[in-house]
C-alpha cells in the first residue's frame, strides 16, 4: 500500500459509514422497525464474528453460545434484577466476555477444523446447561423482558428510542470493530491468517492475539445478543442453538468473509429472508443449504467482494 | 442401582453409533482433509432408506442394511465428484462449509416430508425379545448391534492397517503426491473412500432405526457428539476413534446413571479435559 492510496482509502471508507448510517436512519419510514432491529443485533453479531474468520482465519462454529448466552444473561438481569437498560447491555456483554475468554483459551489450543469442531462442541454444552437450568425456563423462555429507562431518562418502550439505542449500540459496535481491524493489531492478526509460522517467527505470541481476538469477538457478539433480547423483549433457546452458529456464517458467507461490511449486508439479507420466507420449517434449511453450497462453490468472494471489486473501492 | 446395567448397555449401544460414524469420519478426514459435515445427515438418510425400505417396498431389516449403505454410498461418490473434489486446493474449511450445506439441504427435505416428529421401525422378528443373561435382562436387538459394530469396525481396522489396499490408503494420507507418482490412482481412492465412509454412516444409521425414533433432527444431535469424540481421540488412528466412541459411549451412560442432568455435556466436559492436558487428542500425534 503506498503512502498515495492511503488518503483515499479513507474518504471512501468515510462515505461508506455515512451512507450506511442514513440508510439506517431512515429506513424505518418504509420497513417494520423490529425486522430492522433483529437485521442490525444480526449484522453486529456477524461483524464480530467475521473478525475472527475474516482476519484471524478462525471458523467458529459456536458462536450462538455468546449471542444467546449474553441474551440470557441481560434478560435475566433487567427482569429479575431490574437492571436498567444500559447495564443489562454490559452485564451480557461482560458474561460473554468471560466466557469467551474461557472457551477461547481452551478452543485456540487446536487450529483450523478441529478449531470449529471445539467451538460447536462447547457450545452445545452450553446449549445444553441453558435449556436444563433453572433461570432460563428452558423452552417456555424467558419473555416479557422489560426494555426499561436509559440512563434514568429515555423511556425505552417509545418504538423510536429503542430503535435509536439498537442502531447506536450497531454503529458503535461496527465502528470497534473497524479500529481493532485497522490498527496494528489488526494488522498482526492478518499476518496470523495468512502465515502463522512466520508470525511466531517474527516474535509475536500469536496465542495471545488469538486469544484476545476471541474475547473481542465474543464480547461483541454478546453486546449484539444482549440488545437483541431486550429489543425483542425475549431470550430463548432458538439464540444458542447450533443453527444460529450455522447461519452467522451464513450471513458472513453471503456478504464477503474478510470484507468489512460484507457481514452487515449479509445479516440483512439472511434476515429478511427469514422473515418473509415465513416459518416453513424444512423449506428454510433447504434454501440456507443450497445457498451455502452455491457460496461455496462459485460465490466465494460474497456479494460485498464483487461489489467491491466491480467499483474499485475497498468495501 | 439396578438400572446401573441397562443404562451401560445402551452406552455400549451409543458407543458403538460412535465408533461407526467416527471411523467413517476419521477414515474421510484421513485421506481427504476434509470434516464431512454431513456425516450425520447420511447417517439419518440411512435409517430413512431403511425405513422407506419397509414402508414402500415392503423390505425388511436384513435388506435395508445392505441396500441403504449401498445408496448412500452411491451419492456419496456422487457428491465427491461433482462438489467436494472442486475444492480440494482451497482451505479444508471450504468443505466443511460444504458439507454443511448439504447437511442443511438433507434434513431441510426431510423435516418437510415428514415432520420432527419421527416414524417407528420395529426390529426384526428374529430380533425381538430379550436374553435373560441372569444378572441383567439384555433386549437381543441391542446384544446384535454391539456385536455387528465391534466386527464391523475390527474388519475397517484390519483393511486399513494389514491389507495392501490399506497400505496404499495411509501412504496416500501420508503424501497423496508420491503415491500417485507410484501409479496408484489416487484421485479414485479418494473417490472410493468417502463412498465407502457414508455407506459406514448409513449403516449406522439403519442399525440405530430401531432403537431411535426415525427422525429427521437424529443425525445433528449425533454429529456433534461424534466431532467431540474425535477430538478427544485424535483422528490419527482407526483404532483410536473406535475405542474413544465406545468408551465415551460407556461414560455417558454411566453418567445417565449417578448424575441425570451432566449426561448430555459430560462428553463436552471430557472433550474440555482432553484439550487441557493432551491437546493433540488420546491417541493423536502431537501437531
Amino acid at each position: 500500500m503506498t503512502a498515495r492510496a492511503r488518503p483515499r482509502r479513507w474518504r471512501s471508507e468515510y462515505t461508506v459509514f455515512a451512507v450506511m448510517t442514513g440508510a439506517l436512519v431512515v429506513a424505518p419510514l418504509v420497513a417494520y422497525s423490529g425486522l430492522l432491529m433483529t437485521c442490525m443485533c444480526m449484522a453486529l453479531f456477524a461483524c464480530a464474528f467475521n473478525l475472527l474468520i475474516g482476519y484471524v482465519g478462525l471458523l467458529s462454529f459456536g458462536h450462538a453460545m455468546f449471542l444467546g448466552g449474553a441474551g440470557y444473561a441481560a434478560a435475566h438481569a433487567a427482569k429479575v434484577w431490574e437492571l436498567p437498560p444500559e447495564l443489562a447491555i454490559l452485564f451480557g456483554t461482560a458474561v460473554a466476555a468471560a466466557l469467551g475468554l474461557v472457551v477461547g483459551w481452551l478452543a485456540i489450543r487446536r487450529q483450523g477444523i478441529y478449531f470449529a469442531m471445539i467451538t460447536l462442541g462447547l457450545a452445545q454444552m452450553i446449549y445444553f446447561v441453558c435449556s436444563q437450568a433453572k433461570f432460563t425456563h428452558g423452552e417456555d423462555a424467558i419473555q416479557g423482558v422489560p426494555r426499561g429507562v436509559l440512563f434514568g431518562v429515555v423511556d425505552l418502550a417509545n418504538p423510536a428510542a429503542m430503535y435509536g439505542l439498537v442502531l447506536v449500540v450497531f454503529l458503535v459496535g461496527f465502528s470497534i470493530i473497524y479500529r481493532v481491524i485497522h490498527s496494528p493489531f489488526g494488522a498482526v492478526l492478518t499476518a496470523i491468517r495468512e502465515n502463522e509460522t512466520r508470525a511466531v517467527s517474527l516474535g509475536y505470541n500469536t496465542d495471545h492475539y488469538k486469544l484476545i481476538a476471541f474475547v473481542i469477538s465474543a464480547a461483541l457478539a454478546g453486546t449484539a445478543g444482549a440488545t437483541k433480547a431486550l429489543a425483542s423483549q425475549v431470550a430463548s433457546l432458538t439464540d444458542v442453538h447450533w443453527t444460529m452458529s450455522g447461519e452467522v456464517v451464513l450471513m458472513t458467507l453471503i456478504g464477503g468473509l474478510g470484507r468489512f461490511t460484507g457481514p452487515v449486508v449479509g445479516a440483512f439479507v439472511v434476515v429478511c429472508l427469514e422473515h418473509y420466507f415465513a416459518e416453513s420449517s424444512g423449506w428454510v434449511n433447504v434454501a440456507q443449504g443450497v445457498v451455502f453450497v452455491l457460496c461455496v462453490l462459485t460465490f466465494r468472494q460474497g456479494m460485498m467482494g464483487k461489489l467491491s471489486a466491480a467499483l474499485r473501492l475497498p468495501l | 442401582m439396578s438400572s446401573l446395567l441397562p443404562q451401560l448397555m445402551l452406552g455400549l449401544f451409543n458407543g458403538a453409533c460412535y465408533a461407526l460414524l467416527s471411523l467413517g469420519l476419521a477414515i474421510i478426514f484421513g485421506l481427504l482433509n476434509v470434516v464431512n459435515f454431513a456425516h450425520g445427515a447420511f447417517y439419518m438418510l440411512g435409517a430413512f432408506i431403511g425405513w422407506g425400505l419397509l414402508h414402500y417396498a415392503g423390505l425388511g431389516y436384513w435388506a435395508a442394511l445392505v441396500i441403504a449403505p449401498l445408496v448412500v454410498g452411491v451419492l456419496g461418490v456422487v457428491l465427491e465428484r461433482t462438489l467436494l473434489s472442486r475444492l480440494y486446493r482451497l482451505d479444508p474449511l471450504y468443505n466443511l462449509l460444504l458439507t454443511f450445506g448439504l447437511a442443511l439441504i438433507l434434513q431441510g427435505l426431510f423435516l418437510a416430508k415428514f415432520g420432527s416428529s419421527g416414524e417407528i421401525y420395529d426390529p426384526p422378528a428374529a430380533l425381538r425379545g430379550a436374553w435373560n443373561l441372569g444378572f441383567m435382562i439384555l433386549p437381543i436387538y441391542r446384544g446384535w448391534v454391539m456385536i455387528v459394530s465391534v466386527v464391523v469396525c475390527l474388519a475397517t481396522w484390519y483393511v486399513t492397517e494389514r491389507t495392501k489396499l490399506g497400505s496404499y490408503l495411509r501412504a496416500a494420507t501420508e503424501n497423496a503426491g508420491l503415491v500417485q507418482a507410484f501409479g496408484i490412482n489416487v484421485p479414485r481412492m479418494v473417490t472410493v473412500t468417502y463412498g465407502l465412509g457414508v455407506a459406514l454412516a448409513a449403516f449406522a444409521g439403519v442399525l440405530a432405526a430401531p432403537i431411535f425414533r426415525v427422525n429427521p433432527t437424529m443425525g445433528d444431535d449425533m454429529i456433534i457428539i461424534v466431532f467431540a469424540v474425535v477430538v478427544i481421540g485424535g483422528m490419527g488412528s482407526i483404532m483410536g476413534s473406535i475405542v474413544t466412541g465406545f468408551a465415551l459411549g460407556l461414560v455417558e451412560g454411566l453418567t445417565k446413571v449417578l448424575y441425570p442432568p451432566a449426561s448430555s455435556t459430560v462428553v463436552f466436559a471430557l472433550m474440555a479435559l482432553v484439550l487441557l492436558v493432551r491437546p493433540a487428542g488420546l491417541f493423536g500425534k502431537a501437531p
